[in-house]
Order: C-alpha cells, then sequence, then structure tokens
C-alpha cells in the first residue's frame, strides 16, 4: 500500500509534482503514466524517501520509507536500470545489497535465475546490455521478497520476450497480494499489464481509474466513413455540427456520432457510402487526449512560471 | 537469456531482514574488495611507498649529510618513509572514489533505498575503508622502514626501530594514510563529483602550506603547525622540531579536520535529495 497525500515536489521554480493525492492498493498493478517529464519519477524518488517532499507526505506500508527497520522487505524498488556501478559483477552488486539487511547469498543466486541472468552474472554490469541492466535491477527489487514493488519504466529496452516476462511476472505478483506499482509513458504497455492506473500530466493528478473506465472515459468513438464524394459528406456533416476531418483515401474522420447516425445522414442526402467502420479507441489514444487537456488547462494557470 | 518461472522463488525469512551497522560494513566490504580500481589504487599506494623510501635512501646514500649540523639534522625515518606523502594523495583520491563513484553511476540510490537512513552507508563506507587501508599500509611501511635503513646502513645512517619515537613513527605513517583517506571519502560525500572533491583534496592537503608561506614569517610560523598536513605527518616526526607540533597532538588535529569533513558530510547526505 503506497499513499500519497498532497505530494508536492518543487525544483527551483518549478513545480515538478502538484499535490499528488493517491492510493496504490495491494493485488493489482497499478500503472503510473504520464508523458516524459510530467514527474513520474521524481514521485517514485519521493515515495522511496529519495527525495523529500516540498510539501505533504506519502507512506509506504503504513509509514515513510526512511523509518522502515526492514527496508527491503518492505519495498523492492528498480528506479534507474543504471543505478549500478559498471566495474562491479552483477552479482557482487547483489551481494552487497543484500548484505544491508542480512539477506543470504542463497537469495541472490535464487533471485539471479529467476531474471535469466545466471549465465552472466559474474560478468561487469558495465558491459550489459539495456535489457540485461533492466533484469538486474528488477533481480535487485525482487531480492528482500518485498510486500511492495515500484518499478520505474521496466519495459525500456527489453526484448518481446522481456516484455511479456515482466507482464506476467507484474500480474504474478499482484496475484500474490502484493502492491505493484509501475510507471510507463507507453498507454498500450499498461493496457495489457495493468488492472488500474493513475495518470499525472505536469506533475498533476489527471485520473485515478481502473483502465477500462480510463478508455471510456477519455475517448470518444471516431467513425470512419468512405464515399463516392468525401467534400459533400463533409460538408453534410459540418452543417450538423460534427466535427469532420481528412483520414485518408478520400476518407473521413467522424468524431462524436455512431455508425448508425452517419449512415442516416448519408443516405437521406443521396451520398453513396463505400466504408463505414466504428474505430475502437485506444489507450493510447485515450492517453495523448487526456495530456493534452491537462497541458491546455495548465498553461494559463501557471502564468510567469516556466513553460 | 531465457527465463524459468516469473514468479518470485521462495522468501527468504522476512523477519530478520533488518539494516544494522555491522551489516551495512559487510555490504561495503563487498562493494571495496569487488571493484578492481580499489586494487589498482592500493597497488599504487604501496608502490609509492616502498619505491619512493627505497629511491630517497638510495639518493642519500650517494650524497650523505657532510657537516656534523647535517648528520644531527637527518632523519633516516623519515627519509625511508618519503613515499607516504606521495601515497597520501592515491590513498586520498581512491576514499573519494568511494563515495563520488556511487553518485557518479547512480548507485548510491540503490544503496539509499537499502540504507534508507542513509548515514549508516557512510559510517560503514569509512569503517571499512580505514581499517582497509590501515591493514595494507601498516606492513608496508614497516618494510619501507626496514629496506631503507639497510639501504641506509652502508653509509651508518640508519636507526633501529627500537629507538625512541621510530616505532610510533612507522605506525603513525599508516594511520596517517588511513586519516587521508577518511577525509577524502569525507569530501567525496560533501561535494559529491569526482573532480570537484579530489581539486578539494589535493587543495587542503597543499594549499595552506602556499598561502601562509605568502605571510610575514613571525605569522607563518606560528600558523604552520596547525596545517593539515604538517599536523599530520608530525607523527611521523623522530627528531624533535619546534615549528612542529607534537606527534599525537598533530595526529590528532588532523583527525579533527577529516572528522569535522565527515561530520559536514553527514548533516548534508540526511538533509539532500539523493
Amino acid at each position: 500500500m503506497i499513499e500519497a497525500r498532497g505530494l508536492t515536489k518543487r525544483y527551483g521554480d518549478k513545480l515538478a509534482v502538484d499535490d499528488l493525492t493517491f492510493t496504490v492498493r495491494p493485488g493489482v498493478v497499478t500503472g503510473f503514466l504520464g508523458p516524459n517529464g510530467a514527474g513520474k519519477s521524481t514521485t517514485m524518488r519521493m515515495i522511496l524517501g529519495l527525495d523529500a517532499p516540498t510539501r505533504g507526505s506519502v507512506t509506504v506500508n503504513g509509514r515513510p520509507y526512511r523509518e522502515h527497520a526492514a527496508p527491503l522487505r518492505e519495498v523492492g524498488a528498480l528506479l534507474d536500470a543504471r543505478s549500478v556501478h559498471p566495474g562491479r559483477s552483477a552479482r557482487n552488486h547483489l551481494l552487497a545489497l543484500a548484505q544491508t539487511s542480512g539477506i543470504p547469498r542463497s537469495r541472490v543466486d535464487e533471485v539471479v535465475e529467476a531474471v535469466g541472468l545466471k549465465g552472466v552474472a559474474g560478468r561487469r554490469a558495465g558491459g550489459f546490455s539495456l535489457g540485461m541492466g533492466q533484469r538486474l535491477g528488477i533481480a535487485a527489487a525482487l531480492l528482500g521478497d518485498p510486500r511492495t514493488v515500484i518499478l520505474d519504466e521496466p519495459v525500456n529496452g527489453l526484448d518481446t520476450e522481456g516484455i511479456r516476462w515482466i507482464r506476467s511476472l507484474l500480474r504474478g505478483l499482484a496475484a500474490e497480494g502484493r502492491t505493484v506499482f509501475v510507471s510507463s509513458h507507453l498507454m498500450s504497455e499498461m493496457a495489457l499489464t495493468a488492472q488500474h492506473l493513475i495518470v499525472i500530466g505536469r506533475g498533476r493528478l489527471i485520473a485515478d481509474t481502473g483502465v477500462e473506465e480510463f478508455i471510456a472515459r477519455a475517448a470518444p468513438g471516431v467513425v470512419r466513413a468512405r464515399s463516392t464524394d468525401p467534400e459533400a459528406l463533409a460538408a453534410l456533416l459540418r452543417s450538423r455540427d460534427v466535427a469532420v476531418s481528412e483520414d485518408g483515401d478520400g476518407a473521413l474522420a467522424v468524431s462524436g456520432v455512431s455508425t448508425d447516425q452517419v449512415g442516416r445522414l448519408a443516405g437521406a442526402a443521396g451520398i453513396t457510402l463505400l466504408e463505414l467502420t466504428a474505430q475502437q479507441a485506444s489507450l493510447e489514444e485515450a492517453f495523448v487526449d487526456m495530456t493534452r487537456d491537462a497541458v491546455e488547462f495548465r498553461a494559463p494557470s501557471t502564468g510567469g512560471g516556466p513553460s | 537469456m531465457t527465463t524459468t518461472h516469473p514468479a518470485t522463488p521462495a522468501p527468504p525469512s522476512g523477519a530478520a531482514q533488518r539494516v544494522s551497522l555491522a551489516r551495512v560494513v559487510r555490504s561495503e566490504w563487498t562493494k571495496l574488495r569487488s571493484l578492481p580500481s580499489t586494487a589498482w589504487s592500493l597497488l599504487i599506494t604501496v608502490v609509492s611507498i616502498v619505491a619512493f623510501g627505497v629511491l630517497y635512501c638510495l639518493l642519500r646514500v650517494a650524497r650523505p649529510p657532510s657537516d656534523p649540523a647535517a648528520l644531527a639534522a637527518f632523519d633516516p625515518t623519515a627519509v625511508s618513509l618519503t613515499g607516504v606523502q606521495l601515497a597520501a594523495i592515491a590513498v586520498g583520491v581512491l576514499g573519494v572514489l568511494l563515495v563520488a563513484g556511487e553518485y557518479a553511476t547512480g548507485l548510491i540510490r540503490t544503496s539509499f533505498t537499502a540504507v534508507p537512513r542513509r548515514l549508516p552507508v557512510l559510517w560503514g563506507k569509512a569503517i571499512t575503508f580505514a581499517l582497509t587501508t590501515l591493514a595494507v599500509c601498516l606492513p608496508v611501511t614497516l618494510i619501507a622502514f626496514l629496506v631503507g635503513q639497510s639501504i641506509l646502513s652502508e653509509k651508518r645512517l640508519d636507526i633501529a626501530l627500537t629507538e625512541p619515537g621510530v616505532a610510533r613513527a612507522v605506525v603513525g605513517s599508516a594511520l596517517y594514510l588511513s586519516a587521508v583517506g577518511l577525509l577524502g571519502l569525507g569530501l567525496g560525500a560533501l561535494l559529491r563529483g569526482t573532480a570537484g572533491a579530489v581539486a578539494a583534496l589535493l587543495g587542503l592537503l597543499f594549499g595552506p602550506q602556499l598561502l601562509v608561506g605568502l605571510l610575514p614569517s613571525t605569522w607563518s610560523d606560528q600558523l604552520y603547525r596547525y596545517l593539515p598536513v604538517p599536523a599530520g605527518a608530525a607523527v611521523a616526526n623522530v627528531r624533535p622540531d619546534p615549528v612542529i607540533l607534537g606527534p599525537w597532538t598533530g595526529f590528532g588535529l588532523f583527525c579533527l579536520y577529516a572528522g569535522v569533513v565527515l561530520a559536514l558530510a553527514a548533516w548534508q547526505m540526511v538533509r539532500r535529495d539523493a
């Protein structure tokens, strides 16, 4: 369980995180979404006590992270895959980490094997690919068998097989009753992994909702209509105050109306339709719409502040 | 890189996973010994102590003190331990790297996530590093002394380890190196950047003497003894020297300087964002 209350972080006159209040519950994978620079990493650093909030507070499993006597038992974190000394072997990196909490060497071997680094654990971490570095970071996060797992952009640099592995790992961890909090700027990835979403833009909370509700709320359906006379169809729809845009191939993208309505209007006007399909709104589009709104909403209120 | 199974393996016994200083010391020892750069820096330290001691002894044998006054001022212990001053740079820089290297690579965030109270990381590093440098430097200063004296004995310039102050100078030199290492470590933790901390280390070790040298001699003679290196090096002084502090007083003062830097580093480490 992670509970943020009015969490705010200011760097100079830049407000990186602005009054965030949210709760991450155990048992489900919670996606933490936002465009690059939205404040996701800063929020995660504050959760882990690495950065002190300017205002507000955040607790993990009921306490500020710094106050936990057995921190690796409470939280396993992957912050930045490169938070490793390049000259040290993967195994020694994990061993040093384990020893701070008295975790036995056998557990290091277990996590090394679980993340698929067994053959390369003796090699210097500096020679690792991005994907191997991510696996090493995930091994470090699992070391203490934590109740809460916090991963910042874990799929970065992973290949398809690695991404599928992460997905099932996260779902498995959540199914065991753990709190799983995963950041990403890729909506499509979160659609497949997360059950719950916390979306931020410019440091502000945009949505705290289930994945399906998020799509439904964010993106109204779009209808693709191709006809023998696109100009006439566009003019007809615009005369009814319907938003229309070019969709290539002489097709139109029509927003906010159903296929039935478009079909009836075209029929009544004698326009021949060649194609009429309802486009599934993707999570990616929902996300872009949401965050664009946030940016537009934020822009005037920042006043003389930085862009 | 195939993956066997996604679920976490069998959990270790959970209640026992508390962080303690002893555990952090073990962890820091693993970190220290698992970096090739540590071994290289310590090797440079060892070679500096022995090689420069031998070189300087050979030089003095080739050009022995000519008149009685020069002979009276001749300090065979100091001559055989000349390399310590050079080795101090290597040890100090290694101390800087132990902390600044973690900031440079981002490893410090991993370290602070494992030890969220942070200070045990600093104390763990300090304890581990001080003991390691002492364990390495103590035998090496003794070897440098013995080899140096055997060279000086050719012109009967040598001194025995049992003479007053000599054993203290040999042990004290190793202690001094440890303390310089801690000064470097403290600067690395305080300034975080390798370049800045190395510059600050060299500045603290050599800068004050240069500045004091610009003052009128009545002032500079008074101040000189309190500067970091003259104070710390006093522990290796066998001939009584009125310009210099007593051996343990001087060394104590140097430790105080290093302690102040470490205390500032500790204060900043808890306060600042990582």
